[in-house]
């Protein structure tokens, strides 16, 4: 860029680039991006009980091949950071859903914490009841 | 040790520099002080060229927001005690916008931006003078008092990623904004609001980052406001296949 000189009516303003790394640049845009990136995993769950559903209704035989499948360390290990992934995807999202769905009643807003509450209890009674169904199987 | 604190400020000159470098200034160190104060004492004592904006100090008129030490901020409201005696505090213009000189940002396409959103009842009926003012309950006012207390500091617009990704971005506190009168309930500009509105460069250009909310010194939720924005575009959109016709007459005025 050349040196011009600034008049009143065409100031050289500096523009800064925005770096490729802007979300290294605090723990909080870097939440941002694992949050964004937790789709993915939520995606792949979906994915993975599908197969578990399609390994049952072709018979005993094509379970436990899925399962042995499963068992393999490398897959463990990769379904534990999914299991990570969708630990932080439900927190962080049930965390901003008194954001978006301001709660009224009797025309005051509700405390944010009790908005987000309801999703808790309700995350934990469904968890507990699959594991039961789950369990008692086994 | 003497009670000192050394100011790292980003100066540009225009003139001569091709782009911004950083020059320490050693200023008192006192417990009362704010940023800002320390700012005015370069200006008085030691370098009369520096430049930067304020007026009220006292968390008013939004002019004084800067980068200090990476973060948004009210200088006026920020005092040098949380930073400690003896501490080094980087000073910058804000993030995002482009800079005319030393800590001062140029805010017109900003202001473009703020007046695109129509930030003014919108009435398709004006009643006579005659019948009087136009009454709110507490409870009306409630509805959106919070997003009318924005001052127009833009520090939202330099926590988020979003704006400096993607310059044509409404941003932050021109969305709030236009939901404050969007949540008025003597404003029927709501479905004009959203046809400006409701595209990538507006609400949907927002990923929730959620920056805005955090740095806002007036507490006015500008995520929060965005994403009640989008919950409205959508159920307007499902509205459009459902009732193809005429809904756009009874959907003047939004509420959640």
């Amino acid at each position: 860029m050349t040196n011009l000189p600034s008049t009143e009516f065409h100031p050289r303003w500096y523009r800064a680039r925005v770096s490729t790394y802007w979300w290294m640049g605090s723990w909080r845009y870097l939440l941002f991006i694992l949050r964004e990136l937790t789709s993915v995993a939520v995606a792949w769950s979906v994915v993975l009980t599908l197969l578990l559903l399609r390994a049952l209704l072709n018979g005993p035989e094509a379970y436990s091949r899925f399962m042995h499948r499963m068992q393999s360390p490398w897959m463990i290990a990769f379904n534990v950071i999914a299991f990570c992934f969708l630990l932080l995807h439900t927190i962080t999202w049930f965390n901003l859903a008194p954001r978006a769905m301001p709660v009224r009643v009797g025309g005051k807003r509700v405390p944010e914490f009790l908005v987000a509450a309801p999703n808790y209890v309700l995350w934990v009674v469904a968890s507990a009841a699959i594991a039961w169904f789950v369990l008692r199987a086994s | 040790m003497a009670d000192k604190i050394v100011l790292e400020i980003a100066r540009y000159a225009p003139e001569t520099d091709e782009k911004p470098s950083f020059q320490s200034f050693e200023v008192p160190f006192r417990k009362e002080w704010v940023v800002l104060d320390a700012l005015n004492h370069i200006k008085d004592k030691l370098d009369g060229s520096l430049t930067y904006r304020w007026s009220c100090r006292m968390g008013v008129c939004g002019s004084c927001g800067m980068m200090v030490n990476g973060e948004p901020k009210l200088t006026c409201a920020t005092f040098l005690s949380s930073y400690g005696n003896g501490a080094k505090v980087r000073v910058e213009p804000l993030r995002y916008f482009p800079v005319i000189r030393d800590l001062v940002t140029a805010l017109s396409d900003f202001l473009v931006k703020l007046q695109s959103v129509k930030p003014w009842l919108i009435r398709k009926d004006e009643p006579p003078l005659s019948a009087g003012e136009f009454l709110q309950t507490p409870e009306q006012l409630d509805l959106y008092k919070q997003f009318s207390m924005c001052i127009n500091c833009t520090l939202c617009y330099a926590a988020c990623p979003v704006v400096g990704l993607e310059p044509s971005f409404v941003g932050p506190a021109a969305l709030a904004l236009a939901q404050r009168y969007n949540m008025d309930n003597r404003d029927q500009g709501a479905q004009e609001r959203l046809g400006l509105l409701a595209h990538p460069e507006g609400i949907w250009g927002c990923t929730f980052v959620g920056e805005c909310t955090r740095v806002c010194p007036k507490h006015v939720d500008p995520a929060g406001a965005i994403q009640q924005y989008k919950l409205k575009a959508a159920l307007e959109w499902v509205k459009s296949f459902v009732l193809p016709r005429g809904h756009d007459e009874d959907s003047t005025e939004v509420r959640s």
